[in-house]
Parts: C-alpha cells; sequence; structure tokens
C-alpha cells in the first residue's frame, strides 16, 4: 500500500524530470552564473585566471558609459518603431483579408513566408537589397526621380534600414494573430451591429477593435519582448554600424564580451536586458490571465 | 456634379482597392525573397547589372561553386545533425513534461509553469557567455551534441506548453479505462496519449527544427572550423568576402529551403504554433 502511493506520488516527477534537468543545467544554472558573473572582473584573455570580485563597479561603469547608454536609447528606438508600425500595418492587413476576398487562405499562407526566414538570411537579403551600387531599392529610388541613399552607411538612416527589415518579417506574424482574432468575433454580435444599421467605421470602432484588444495588447507584448532580444538580423546587417548608430543592447552585450572580452561587464548587461524581459514577460502572463477569465 | 456612386459601384471599388493594397503588401514580402533566390541563379554579369536583368538565363555555377568548394558538406551534416537531434530530444522531454503538468497534481506545479513560461522569453544572447564558460569548464565546447543540447532547452518551454494544451483536450475517461484494464502512466502516455496529440507533436517538431536550424549566436559562439552550422558560415562569407554576392545569396537559398517546406506544406501546423498562447490563452 505505502510503496504503491509512493509510485503514484513519484510518477509526476519522473514524466518532468528530463525537462527540468535539462532546462536547469542549461537555462537556469547559466543564467545564476551570469548574474555572479556580474559583480566580477574576468577577461576572456585571462580565462584560465580566477575572476577578481568587484562589487557593483560593472554597474556603475555601464551607468556612466556613453556607449551603453546610446545602446539603450537605440534599443528603445528600434523596439518603440517596429511594434507600433507592425501592429498598425498587421491590423490593417487583417482588416483588409478578413472576409468576403477569394484566395485569402492563398495570401495568408504567403505571409507567413517572411517568419518563417532565418534571421542571417534576412540580414543577407536585406543587405543586398540596400546595396549602394547594385541595390534594387537604390535602382528603384532613381527610377522614381529620387536621389540614392546610403541605408547602411549613413548613421542617420541605418536604424531605419534595420527597423524595415525587421517590419518585413514581422508585420505578418501581428497580421496573423489579429486576423485570429477577427475571425473569433461572433457572427451574430456583428449581425446585431448590420441590422441596427453601423456602418464600417462604426462597427469597427464599436465592435471590432474593443472585441480584438485583448489579442492585439498581448500580441503587442510579445512583440515588444522579441524586439528587446532581436540580435542577429542587426548583426549580420550593419554589425551596430555604421559607429554604434545600430547598435542595440543585446549587440553591445556581444561585442562585450567577445570584442573587448569583459565577461563580467558583459554579464552585467545580460542581468539588465533579462530584467527587463522578466518585467514585460510578467505584464504578458497577467494579461493572458486576464483574457482567460473574460 | 458627381454624381453618388451606387451601393453596388462602391462595393466593387472597396473590393478593388483591398485587393489594390493586398497585392502591394505581398509584393513587399515576396520581392527580398525573390531577389534572393534570382541572384543565387544569376551569374556575375547579370547579378551587377544596372539596369537590372528581370530575365535572364538561369545558371547553377553559384550553387556547384558553393556545394564543391569549401566545407559546405561538413557544415550542412552540423546544421541537420544538430537540428534533427535537438528535435528528437526536446519533443519527446516536452511531451513527457507536459503530461506530467496536464495530468497530476503535485506539490510546486505552479512554481514549475511559471519558470517554463518566463524560461521561454529568455533571449539566447544572455545564455552565450555563461554556458561558453560552462561549456569550456566541462571541456565540451565545439561539439556538435553540446550546440544540440543548448537548442533542446531553449525549445523545452514551447513544447512543454503546447503540448500541454493538447493533452488536456484529451478527454480523461479515455485514460481511465486504459488503467482500468491496467496500462501503467507510460503505457497510456504511449498508447492513448501520443497517438491523439499528433497534430501538437508536429508543431513542436516543426517549431524546434525551425530554430535550431536557423539558429545563429550560439553556434557562432560554440562551434569551430569542423563544427559550426550554416548559418555561421554563411555570415562569415559575408564578413570575409563581401562580394561574392552569388555564392553568399546560393548559401542563403539553401538555409530559406526547410522555410519554404514548412511554408507551403504545413502552413496550418505554423499558424496554430504562432498563434497558440496569444489567441487561446
Amino acid at each position: 500500500m505505502s510503496s504503491l502511493s509512493l509510485r503514484q506520488k513519484s510518477t509526476p516527477l519522473m514524466f518532468l524530470l528530463p525537462s527540468l534537468v535539462i532546462m536547469a543545467f542549461i537555462l537556469l544554472v547559466p543564467i545564476i552564473m551570469g548574474l555572479r558573473l556580474s559583480f566580477f572582473e574576468w577577461l576572456m584573455r585571462d580565462i584560465s585566471k580566477e575572476p577578481t570580485f568587484v562589487g557593483l563597479r560593472n554597474y556603475i561603469e555601464l551607468f556612466k558609459s556613453d556607449n551603453f547608454r546610446t545602446s539603450v536609447l537605440v534599443t528603445i528606438r528600434f523596439v518603440l518603431s517596429v511594434v507600433v508600425i507592425e501592429i498598425v500595418a498587421g491590423l490593417i492587413l487583417a482588416l483588409l483579408l478578413e472576409s468576403g476576398l477569394k484566395g485569402m487562405r492563398f495570401f495568408r499562407t504567403l505571409f507567413v513566408l517572411p517568419i518563417m526566414v532565418a534571421p542571417v538570411v534576412v540580414g543577407v537579403m536585406w543587405r543586398f537589397m540596400y546595396n549602394p551600387s547594385y541595390g534594387k531599392i537604390n535602382y528603384l529610388l532613381t527610377q522614381l526621380g529620387f536621389e540614392r541613399v546610403g541605408w547602411l552607411s549613413n548613421p542617420d538612416i541605418a536604424l531605419t534600414s534595420v527597423i524595415i527589415a525587421d517590419v518585413w518579417q514581422w508585420t505578418p506574424f501581428v497580421f496573423l494573430l489579429a486576423l485570429a482574432a477577427l475571425q473569433g468575433i461572433p457572427k451574430d454580435l456583428s449581425d446585431a451591429a448590420v441590422v441596427d444599421g453601423a456602418n464600417y467605421m462604426q462597427k469597427l470602432l464599436r465592435i471590432k477593435l474593443p472585441y480584438i484588444a485583448s489579442i492585439l495588447g498581448v500580441t503587442a507584448i510579445l512583440r515588444l519582448i522579441d524586439a528587446f532580444r532581436s540580435l542577429v538580423v542587426i548583426f549580420n546587417l550593419t554589425y551596430g554600424g555604421p559607429g554604434v548608430s545600430t547598435e542595440v543592447m543585446s549587440l553591445h552585450l556581444y561585442k562585450s564580451a567577445f570584442v573587448s572580452q569583459r565577461l563580467g561587464l558583459a554579464s552585467a548587461i545580460a542581468v539588465l536586458l533579462l530584467l527587463l524581459i522578466v518585467i514585460l514577460s510578467l505584464g504578458l502572463i497577467v494579461s493572458n490571465l486576464k483574457n482567460k477569465e473574460n | 456634379m458627381m454624381p453618388l456612386l451606387t451601393m453596388k459601384k462602391r462595393q466593387k471599388l472597396a473590393m478593388v482597392l483591398r485587393y489594390v493594397f493586398i497585392i502591394v503588401f505581398a509584393a513587399f514580402a515576396l520581392f527580398p525573397i525573390y531577389e534572393m533566390v534570382a541572384t543565387s541563379l544569376k551569374n556575375e554579369v547579370d547579378a551587377f547589372s544596372i539596369p537590372p536583368k528581370w530575365v535572364f538565363l538561369p545558371t547553377f555555377k553559384n550553387y556547384q561553386e558553393v556545394l564543391f568548394e569549401g566545407k559546405f558538406f561538413t557544415y550542412f551534416y552540423n546544421s541537420i545533425f544538430v537540428a534533427l537531434t535537438a528535435t528528437v530530444l526536446s519533443v519527446t522531454a516536452g511531451a513527457l513534461g507536459a503530461y506530467s503538468l496536464a495530468r497530476f497534481k503535485f506539490k510546486g506545479k505552479k512554481l514549475v509553469v511559471l519558470g517554463t513560461l518566463l524560461m521561454r522569453m529568455v533571449p539566447p544572447v544572455i545564455l552565450v557567455v555563461p554556458i561558453f564558460l560552462l561549456y569550456n569548464q566541462l571541456g565540451v565546447t565545439n561539439a556538435r551534441m553540446s550546440l544540440a543540447l543548448v537548442y533542446v532547452a531553449l525549445n523545452l518551454p514551447f513544447n512543454i506548453w503546447v503540448l500541454r494544451t493538447f493533452i488536456m483536450e484529451v478527454p480523461k475517461e479515455l485514460e481511465e479505462s486504459a488503467q482500468m484494464d491496467g496500462c501503467s502512466h507510460m503505457m497510456t502516455f504511449r498508447r492513448i496519449i501520443l497517438p491523439l496529440i499528433a497534430p501538437g507533436l508536429s508543431v513542436a517538431s516543426i517549431f524546434t527544427f525551425r530554430i535550431s536550424w536557423n539558429e545563429f549566436i550560439l553556434s557562432l559562439v560554440l562551434t569551430n572550423r569542423n563544427t559550426r552550422t550554416l548559418p555561421v558560415a554563411v555570415s562569415l562569407y559575408l564578413t570575409d568576402t563581401g562580394t561574392e554576392w552569388g555564392k553568399i545569396t546560393a548559401i542563403a537559398t539553401i538555409i530559406a529551403i526547410p522555410a519554404f517546406i514548412f511554408t507551403f506544406t504545413a502552413a496550418k501546423s505554423l499558424i496554430m504554433g504562432l498563434t497558440a498562447g496569444a489567441v487561446k490563452g
């Protein structure tokens, strides 16, 4: 009897064990190691020596550093721009494709493609498109009578170029979620509005948008988190340049560790980035729970 | 004076406008991909000619050079090995864990669920330094299996989470009657749950494969000349040679092939995976 109940109790753990071990070893332990390391000075080239404890010095250095401050500002500009543009464009696209259009499923499949493409490939693709002498974007501009633009060489424009590439890849994601939300609107709700004589705009503002608002909110947070994490497209498109004009926090972290070789300082950036993402994620979880209740 | 449009005409006009917008969006979505594939099939003169050559004689010269020069097949093998290993292990472990979280009550379950949700958001770049150091201490850097293990972990939270929602939709009565017939939990899991959550398993597999196949930054740091994967190879090509766009776009196109295949054969699973979470909650 007692051995049976023991077995009953250990079953859930047995099933969960492989996942727990892997996640603990590859995710949890490294995060804790990183947290600890952020209080040490340790150079990549002295990796065989012991790290030196420096307390909060890495954090203080970060708050004083111009490069770090720039990377935070660049990140914020990047994140806010892409999230706003993608939500608006994705929503418009979803409203256009929502109903009564032939070939809707075909277009929906088509718009999945950019999301699937590897970030490295996105970087390669856009680097070629932006090429000053044989890129197609400048060719198109000159055909239309505009000046050539230094998409990747002008520090005032490079971030916009990076934003365009992100908008290209992730607007379809917002579109898919908004479309799913719109298709979830109960039919009798919109039918009732038609009977009451509501026009398209009234229907949109009074019924559709309020109905999909919570899903749109979750989508915005998901994009926000992902935009804070984004690194690979920028790595391959500009590598943060020209200068530091497109150096987002995650790229600054990478360069601190593998170019400046300062593992402790890089870990401090990692801790700050993680903190930001945990706060956003908790927001996501809370709003998700609220959705469930409704 | 402008005649007022009749209702019917207005609807027709709206329809036409909608199509125009959508086709513009679609062109924007497809053009960069078209440009990459087209460049990989052009010879050097055609690729760089201004005005661009929209009609050209395709050549596989770039692919021949990429495939048979250098270490393409090593990188290709590494990518396949890492992605497949990660997929098999992560989906297996994920399904087992999901079963536990969907069907049992135990102490600390809420903590595990919340922890898993949070882990899903961890940016890979945060793990780069500590995993590099950890692997260095253990002497397991530059091994394909070590990289695969990182991808197993990175994908586990999503897999557990997606598979859990699928398992919760399986009626409990099915398992209960199997257990009355003397099936153990493991047997019920294998004979009843797994077949019924096949669509969930395919969503989890596609997403794990895609992320592992595409991943760049951890592979860059954790591999060497012999174990690096295709995304790292193409990135190094980009910085080393800079102008050999024919070859670069050829490798990039090869990396994108699974994306094309998944999109056109499993769009439904992809959309399910992408919208899971936000829509269903």
